[in-house]
């Protein structure tokens, strides 16, 4: 396993006033009086002085300081952390399409990509029309959510501002309807993990804008009744959203549009893998059904002839708008477009299917090392849940703890205490790209781990042991806010 | 087969361990009625025949000569920023939950965070939002928060205010009944003037958004507006360019500083894409936003601290957590998960290369080559240029005939002679907005006045 880096100091720390990496620098040009005293900066802003080397050994280290796919197996439930393809990287990186203004005239070769790449999403969604101009996951729901709305207001039926949510969702479901001027109402799910059906018809009615759901679900079950539910809510007039968080698991096995589904959002740096990068840039294309393509957010690619052209206001009147300055994150959405290029469509169902085939192993050789799987009548998605809800009462060990002991073995944990239902949970994702090998050295760990529970348990609520830095004090970050470095007065 | 690592006898054991007879079986829990047929999508290509396709496409697009901003600015990058962020430690990570397997990430956006209170005189910075007409539109819901003296939710946005922000504002923020009203602008000097805020003044407003410099390119008296807005209970939210920065007032220091009055913008936001990030047809770029301390709590995004693990030894992690919707859900102060985390890390590397002397020539030679352009392009005859006001490194141009076959004929030689203003501003007339960075020389200026020059002789001037 990679050791990593230990510390390294702040950027600031290296800085020296008259230092700097002058290569970098244009040509120094005759003044700029132009701009009135008044307006000017009195004192330069406090960035760093360093050397061009000095930078390059600063960031290159502060990388070493990372788990990453490309470095760490990465397991992290509901995040599809599978390979990212360096030919993504490689082809959207060319020069002319790093160098292309987004208000020059329309570059063909670029927006034929962007076309293709909608048409694939919208056959393997079974949807009617695509945007890809939302720029992460979230801004997918804001979209989807302002287009149910819009739906509902364009055919003057203001009294539904409802949106209805199952307990097990993901907290930008809520956050994304409350965001939208929308209420929000939470239904439980049953035993089994499935929406509970008797709640979700008391929940529905004439303020009903719509359902929020993500299949399968963030249990890691596969929504059973989902063509019970759309009925329901469509006989309440209410209108279906899908959470494409989980899309991995079915791509090219079951189509949303096929279940019923009028709205769904794609994380193509999930399913389509296009780099987490740290926490972004994402990009959460949506798709429709007919009945909602005329408020699509814009701008999206369309065709006259054999010209690719972008479809404004002009186009879509009744569209939900702009979301972004330009065109969402295009450069993101080029390498979704690649990464599907590469896959094909005997590629994107093998995705599905060894996603799933994974996740079962996994499931299997964990459950017959004493872990309890939450849902154990069910058959695993492409992520399933554990939980240590019996190791914590017997070990007074936590999910947390075992997320850090992971880590000493050279693991990314899994995600924890998501979803929010199920006590002390690890939710468990291989993906597709892992080799058996690696899940076989995983599920070695977890055992090493659950040995350690009963002989040793504080070698895991002291861990991780051999990270940059032991557990921090989040208590103390939120308290005592340091949140920039500051110049000595 | 594309990315999977297993072989038949991997399968084989696989399924023989989970109890299965063929992967197929895994999905049996999928009603047979909603089984997908064969997917009407292409097949698989190797990484050489794409790599053919992918680099056709590019070159049809071609290297035009650029002098369009608008928004979006073409500057050099140093060859460090993206040989380190795409490393795959940076490019390949998540977002950092775990902290002690993300101290790289996290340092690295502490950083971040204090060279973007260094730029715009703000105490604190978030980690980063999509992009800058985001940034602005939740810079808007979050003033709505941080204002208990107004009630209204009424924000003023000015005409010289990116029309594109003002309509992103209006798609995200207008959900929550905020009512977005307009201000217009002095048509000689091409600013926003205080004679068209005073009939706001001493009504119920949330905030006014002004952007300096404006979407003309040029500078607006900050200092009297901050002034006013304060002297009426309305938070101010300043959309910058962060290239700009190195030489103008920083947001936190707008305001006379007179006696009583709070001194400086409330909220900052913009477009960071100038810092390292390329043009590439719009993204992904990232939003950066500041505040005053007081008004963390209303800040929507990641925010990282500096703290301590249990031994006492300096750490970094993700802080103030219970704004975000993982833990508030529905009464999240926004819905947004992610930051755009490896443009922040090119951003960061950009900064440190730069630093406060490369930033500030990248800003004067922008500021030079801009006013080189105007000069030299409105010697022709039928170009003027269009405002009074000093200017930072973007112009609007008047012609004598419609801007848009003009623009064409240009692009026709490979030069993308700026943004037509027309639709969005049809009280300018034929306005043409340019823009000059540091990256243009001498001869592309002479470049495109000589095309210009001869485009003008052969388009015809309109009646």
């Amino acid at each position: 396993m990679p050791e990593l880096q230990s510390r390294e100091p702040l950027i600031f720390e290296l800085s020296k006033p008259g230092r700097g990496a002058g290569t970098q620098f244009p040509p120094p040009v005759a003044g700029s009086a132009e701009i009135p005293a008044h307006l000017r900066r009195a004192t330069p802003p406090a960035l760093p002085e360093v050397s061009e080397l000095q930078a390059v050994r600063h960031f290159t280290r502060l990388s070493q300081m990372n788990f990453s796919i490309d470095t760490h197996f990465y397991p992290l439930g509901s995040c599809t952390m599978k390979y990212n393809p360096k030919a993504c990287n490689t082809f959207a990186m060319l020069p002319e399409f790093l160098g292309r203004h987004p208000l020059g005239p329309e570059p063909q070769g670029f927006l034929a990509c962007m076309y293709e790449l909608q048409e694939m999403l919208q056959e393997i969604t079974g949807m009617q029309g695509v945007s890809l101009t939302p720029m992460a996951g979230a801004q997918g729901e804001f979209a989807g959510v302002a287009m149910i709305r819009a739906y509902h207001r364009a055919r003057n039926d203001l009294g539904r501002t409802e949106i209805i949510v199952p307990q097990a969702a993901h907290g930008t479901n809520p956050a994304t309807a409350a965001m939208c001027g929308c209420t929000v109402k939470e239904i439980p799910c049953d035993a089994d993990g499935n929406v509970d059906i008797d709640a979700l018809k008391a929940a529905v009615g004439p303020a009903t804008a719509g359902i929020m759901l993500t299949n399968p679900s963030t249990l890691g079950v596969f929504e059973r009744k989902i063509t019970e539910v759309a009925r329901i809510v469509h006989e309440a007039g209410g209108l279906l959203y899908y959470d494409g968080a989980n899309l991995n698991a079915i791509l090219g096995k079951v189509r949303p549009g096929d279940m019923g589904f009028d709205v769904i959002h794609m994380n193509l740096h999930k399913t389509f893998s296009t780099p987490h990068g740290g926490g972004g840039p994402g990009s959460g294309a949506v798709g429709v059904s007919a009945r909602l393509r005329p408020f699509l957010p814009i701008p999206i690619v369309g065709k006259d002839g054999a010209r690719f052209r972008w479809l404004t206001e002009r186009d879509l009147p009744q569209s939900i708008g702009r979301l972004s300055g330009f065109m969402g994150n295009a450069g993101v959405n080029l390498r979704a477009y690649v990464y599907m290029r590469l896959l094909g469509r005997e590629g994107m169902v093998r995705v599905a299917e060894f996603a799933a085939l994974n996740a079962n192993y996994l499931l299997k050789r964990l459950q017959a090392a004493g872990f309890e799987a939450a849902y154990p009548t069910r058959r695993a998605s492409h992520e399933f849940i554990v939980t240590l809800r019996q190791e914590s009462r017997l070990y007074q060990v936590t999910a947390m703890d075992v997320a850090k002991r992971l880590l000493d073995h050279g693991f990314h944990s899994p995600t924890t205490y998501f979803p929010l239902l199920v006590p002390e949970c690890l939710l468990i994702e291989p993906t597709e790209t892992e080799a058996k090998e690696d899940l076989d050295r995983f599920c070695d760990a977890m055992i090493a781990i659950r040995r350690e529970m009963e002989q040793d348990p504080e070698k895991l609520s002291s861990a991780p042991h051999t990270m940059p830095v032991r557990r921090l004090d989040d208590v103390r970050a939120a308290k005592q806010l340091d949140l920039a470095w500051k110049p000595a007065a | 087969m594309a990315f999977i690592p297993h072989t038949p006898d991997d399968v084989a054991r696989m399924l023989q361990l989970i109890g299965v007879q063929s992967i197929d079986d895994l999905f049996d829990e999928i009603p047979g009625e909603l089984r997908a047929g064969v997917l009407g999508v292409p097949p698989a290509m190797s990484e050489m025949e794409l790599g053919r396709l992918m680099a056709e496409r590019a070159a049809s697009d071609g290297r035009p000569l650029n002098f369009i901003g608008a928004g979006a600015y073409e500057h050099h990058i140093p060859a460090p920023v993206w040989a380190i962020a795409t490393r795959g430690e940076f490019y390949s990570a998540y977002t950092p939950y775990q902290a002690e397997a993300s101290q790289g990430t996290l340092q690295l956006i502490y950083e971040y965070q204090s060279m973007i209170c260094a730029l715009t005189g703000m105490e604190v910075s978030n980690a980063s939002l999509y992009d800058g007409a985001s940034a602005l539109a939740e810079a808007c819901l979050m003033a709505v928060r941080a204002n208990r003296a107004a009630n209204s939710r009424r924000i003023l946005l000015p005409r010289a205010l990116n029309p594109i922000y003002a309509q992103v504002a209006r798609s995200i923020a207008g959900n929550q009944d905020i009512v977005f009203e307009t201000v217009d602008f002095d048509r000689a000097s091409g600013c926003t003037l205080l004679e068209s805020l005073q009939p706001y003044s001493g009504q119920d407003v949330t905030a006014l958004v002004i952007q300096q410099p404006n979407f003309f390119g040029n500078l607006e008296e900050v200092d009297r507006v901050t002034d006013w807005a304060h002297q009426n209970k309305i938070l101010l939210i300043a959309v910058v360019n962060p290239t700009a920065l190195a030489l103008l007032k920083a947001p936190g220091q707008w305001g006379s500083g007179a006696a009583g009055i709070v001194l400086g913008a409330d909220i900052v936001c913009g477009e960071g894409q100038p810092l390292g990030v390329p043009l590439a047809s719009g993204g992904p770029y990232f939003g950066f936003m500041a505040t005053r301390m007081q008004y963390v709590r209303q800040m929507p995004g990641r925010i990282v601290g500096r703290t301590v693990d249990t031994e006492g030894r300096p750490g970094f992690s993700l802080t103030l957590q219970a704004r975000e919707q993982h833990i508030r859900r529905s009464k999240a102060t926004s819905n947004i998960c992610t930051n755009q985390g490896l443009m922040v890390t090119a951003a960061t590397i950009y900064m440190s290369l730069l630093g406060p002397q490369g930033l500030a020539r990248v800003a004067e030679a922008s500021l030079r080559r801009t006013a080189d352009l105007v000069t030299t392009l409105s010697r022709i005859a039928g170009v003027r240029p269009a405002f009074t006001a000093p200017r930072f490194h973007e112009a609007v141009l008047l012609l004598d005939r419609p801007v848009a076959p003009v623009l064409a004929a240009l692009a026709r030689r490979g030069i993308f002679g700026g943004l037509d203003l027309s639709d969005r501003y049809p009280e300018l007339g034929h306005a043409l907005l340019v823009c000059a960075t540091e990256t243009k020389l001498a001869a592309d200026i002479d470049l495109y006045a000589g095309a210009l020059a001869d485009v003008m002789k052969s388009t015809r001037v309109a009646a």
